[in-house]
């Protein structure tokens, strides 16, 4: 059967995000704790393989305590195993640190349960944002990476080939690749589906498994949290505000307003850059 | 974000996903289902997890208390029986030392009040946030035993030979066998209505409540409303809603004030007015507006307010069902009560719950048990008192009552204090008379106020 492990990110809610303007720091108190938006992608593709050939799916993420909520939900969805990677020794950790510590992880899942097929990550997180922690865990990992796929054409789990879609900026590119793999997903890949009710029941009860840095007895720890972490966050700021000019249109009539929006936009140039013109 | 498709045109889009193959029993049988995990449903998860049963707690919010509403005032006394010392550990406002009642007139207020720091120790009720609350509440019943059930809806009851046998929800291999279904829905109780125990509920049965929640420094509103630390105050008033049945509410919370209003839908539907339109109209009261001007409004909400009393009362049990809070009408609206009338039922259903597991007999006569708890305890005996309240107010009254008496009130206050050389005797004489005319004569204040009388003592 296919192992496939899944990076899974707890992130606050982007849309209740707010900036310290003292710090410039992100306000993280009291803003609710999601799944990394691509990375529910990412599970989504790997319990669709899971549904089409059978699979174990194994999601693994480095977080706090509280990340076992992000994993639960992980199961209720389908995934068979939740590991947290849970440390005060993981804290503060750059992404050169935070790859280190997953490709740790992915290899005790493949002691555990069997080598692993495809990783699956997403293309980058909502508040980190950096991209690079999947690129990080295939070169560890030492296997081939497909990032920014759009869409997974065919998988021939017998032959052991995948062939997917990457989105690049200036095209679609097609590639095959020999299994294992690390894919790291976009939102296009597909739609996450909403947990069945069984699903739910078995995560309401599921408990995740922890690891701590002492189910790791070959671990550098030099090369883990903030000292295995060599980027220098110098300075942050929020940029300005773009100044934009805001014309109110006054009046009951809808279709006087309306007519009064029209000619003042046929008086910009805006016509002409969209092409009405 | 970027969310465009594929541009190239010639590549399908993935097909929809396959059904996830998972190999978990979905006819797990369950001794309870409890739906609503607002203060009744998890009052009931809470009591019957303890007791030993397998109970599923579903709630359609994101989590319990996402979206609910309400004043709000937590009461001590019926939570502390299933909790005790919970306010050590709840995440509740500020407890309250202090009760102002407001009889508005148009730019002014007859005020009465009531301020006692005794009410610190014990605490006798608290200001809170249902976002805060019910989440936490809704835990004590998870670390019991209830298996939370979140963001699912509960489309119907499961019907076998007229039993209620389990729930069907909106989620994939969504039905779940229970041999008891706690119904605590809420005020709309969509479930009560299939069950065919009550109707839509009239729009006199009904109110229509709006509230925002306005930000403002800790200290302002310490200084505001002469508080220190945690102490709160409440401020209830009538007057000034367009002549409508209607009460409406100032709280203090840590760093933010609760303002609405409630007002009889049938009121609202004669009248034309929107709720909103109530509410502005009082923020630019001036008693009220000193109080909030400078805070930036965080929330704004709507809900309907059950306040039909005794007489709209559904059944309460029957066949494998139980029904509880504001589905079943339990709010006492003279005392702005609901959420102790609420976590009371629950509590009773769930006690009468384990009963019936332990004998196995999940009938209609079985569970009446309930039904006889709640007429044995206060929910039952406050609401019968009030009994004619709702009649008083569906009379049509509401003008006289809630508009031409405050301000009528207020006239009376002003002269009476006003010291302009009339003698007060002469002012008094006055007072009552324009009361009287206001009424519409002796007679009928008298048999107004006689009524009234009636309806506030059963
Ligand atoms: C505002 C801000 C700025 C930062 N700037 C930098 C910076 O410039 N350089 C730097 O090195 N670090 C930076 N960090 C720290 C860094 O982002 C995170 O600490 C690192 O753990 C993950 O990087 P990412 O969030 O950018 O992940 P990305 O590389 O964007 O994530 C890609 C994918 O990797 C997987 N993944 C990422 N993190 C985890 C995890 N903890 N557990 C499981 N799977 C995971 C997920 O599948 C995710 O979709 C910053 C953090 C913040 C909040
Ligand atoms: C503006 C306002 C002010 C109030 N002030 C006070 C006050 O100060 N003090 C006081 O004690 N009471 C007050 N009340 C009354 C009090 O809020 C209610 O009486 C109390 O919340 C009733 O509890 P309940 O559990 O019966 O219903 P609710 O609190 O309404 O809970 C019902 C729950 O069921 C869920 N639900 C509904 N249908 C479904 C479904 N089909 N599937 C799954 N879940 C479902 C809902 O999401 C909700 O969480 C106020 C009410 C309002 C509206």
């Amino acid at each position: 059967m296919l192992h496939l492990v899944v990076c899974m990110k707890q992130v606050p809610d982007s849309r209740e995000i707010r900036i310290d303007p003292k710090t410039n720091t992100l306000v993280r108190q009291g803003v609710p704790a999601i799944v990394n938006y691509f990375d529910l992608h990412a599970l989504e593709e790997a319990l669709r393989v899971k549904d089409e050939h059978g699979a174990r799916v194994t999601v693994i993420s480095m977080g706090p305590p509280s990340a076992e909520k992000a994993l639960r939900q992980c199961v209720s969805m389908g995934a068979d195993e939740g590991i947290l990677v849970s440390d005060r020794a993981f804290a503060g950790a750059d992404t050169l640190a935070t790859s280190y510590v997953l490709a740790m992880a992915i290899q005790k899942a493949e002691d555990e349960w069997g080598p692993v097929d495809i990783v699956f990550c997403g293309k980058q997180t909502l508040d980190g944002d950096t991209g690079q922690v999947g690129p990080g865990v295939a070169c560890r990992l030492d296997i081939d990476q497909l990032t920014y796929v759009e869409k997974v054409e065919s998988l021939d789990p017998v032959k052991r080939e995948i062939i997917v879609h990457r989105h690049l900026e200036d095209g679609v590119e097609r590639v095959k690749a020999r299994l294992p793999v690390l894919i790291t997903a976009l939102a296009e890949l597909n739609r996450p589906r909403r947990a069945g009710l069984p699903g739910v029941l078995r995560a309401a009860r599921y408990q995740p498994i922890v690891w701590t840095t002492n189910d790791f007895p070959n671990m550098d720890r030099s090369k883990i949290g903030l000292r295995g972490s060599p980027t220098i966050v110098s300075k942050t700021w929020v940029p300005e505000p773009k100044q934009v000019n805001t014309e109110f249109i006054e009046g009951d009539d809808p279709a006087v307003t309306a007519q009064e929006l029209l000619g003042r936009l046929y008086a910009t140039d805006l016509p002409q850059k969209l092409g009405w013109a | 974000m970027r969310t465009t498709v594929l541009q190239s045109g010639n590549l399908p889009i993935s097909k929809m996903w396959p059904r996830i193959g998972d190999e978990i029993v979905a006819d797990e049988r369950f001794d309870a289902v409890v739906v609503g995990a607002g203060p009744a449903g998890t009052a009931a998860a809470y009591t019957m997890a303890k007791g030993g049963l397998k109970v599923a707690l579903i709630e359609r919010g994101e989590f319990p208390g996402a979206k609910n509403i309400f004043g709000g005032v937590l009461y001590r006394k019926q939570l502390e029986d299933l909790i005790p010392e919970f306010w050590k550990e709840a995440p509740l406002e500020r407890t309250i030392v202090e009760q102002r009642l407001w009889i508005l007139g148009g730019d002014s207020a007859v005020t009465f009040g009531h301020r006692n720091l005794k009410y610190k120790e014990p605490p006798n009720c608290w200001t809170g946030l249902r976002v805060k609350f019910d989440q936490w509440f809704a835990g004590k019943a998870e670390q019991a035993g209830a298996i939370p059930i979140y963001e699912t809806v509960v489309t119907e009851l499961l019907l076998e030979n007229g039993r209620v046998v389990g729930v069907r929800t909106d989620r994939e291999d969504g039905d779940l066998r229970a041999n008891i279904v706690v119904i605590a829905d809420g005020v709309n109780s969509l479930l009560g209505k299939s069950l065919g125990i009550h109707r839509e509920w009239r729009p006199d049965e009904v109110s229509l409540a709006v509230k925002e929640v306005i930000a403002l420094p800790k200290q302002t509103i310490q200084d505001r409303f002469n508080l220190e630390d945690d102490e709160g105050c409440t401020i209830e008033f009538v007057g000034h809603m367009h002549g409508m049945a209607g009460l409406g509410f100032l709280y203090t919370n840590q760093d933010t004030l609760s303002l609405g209003v409630g007002v009889m839908v049938s009121d609202l539907r004669n009248k034309r007015i929107k709720p909103y339109e109530v509410l502005e109209g009082i923020k630019r009261h001036p008693m009220i507006q000193r109080l909030i001007q400078g805070g930036e409004v965080k929330e704004y909400s709507g809900h309907l307010i059950p306040e039909g009393g005794l007489d709209s009362m559904p059944p309460l049990a029957g066949d494998g069902w139980m029904i509880c809070g504001d589905a079943a009408q339990m709010v006492n609206a003279v005392h702005r009560e609901g959420t102790n009338l609420a976590v009371t039922s629950g509590r009773l259903a769930g006690e009468t719950a384990i009963a019936a597991h332990a004998k196995g007999d999940f009938s209609a006569a079985a569970l009446d048990e309930y039904t006889k708890a709640v007429r044995d305890s206060f929910i039952y005996k406050d609401l019968k008192k009030y009994r004619g309240v709702h009649g008083l107010l569906a009379m049509g009254a509401s003008d006289l009552l809630f508009e031409k008496f405050p301000q009528a009130l207020n006239d009376a206050a002003y002269e009476m204090l006003l010291v302009d050389g009339v003698p007060k005797k002469v002012k008094q004489k006055a007072a009552v008379g324009h009361l009287r005319d206001v009424a519409g004569g002796n007679w009928k204040l008298l048999r107004l106020a006689l009524k009234g009388w009636r309806a506030m003592n059963g």
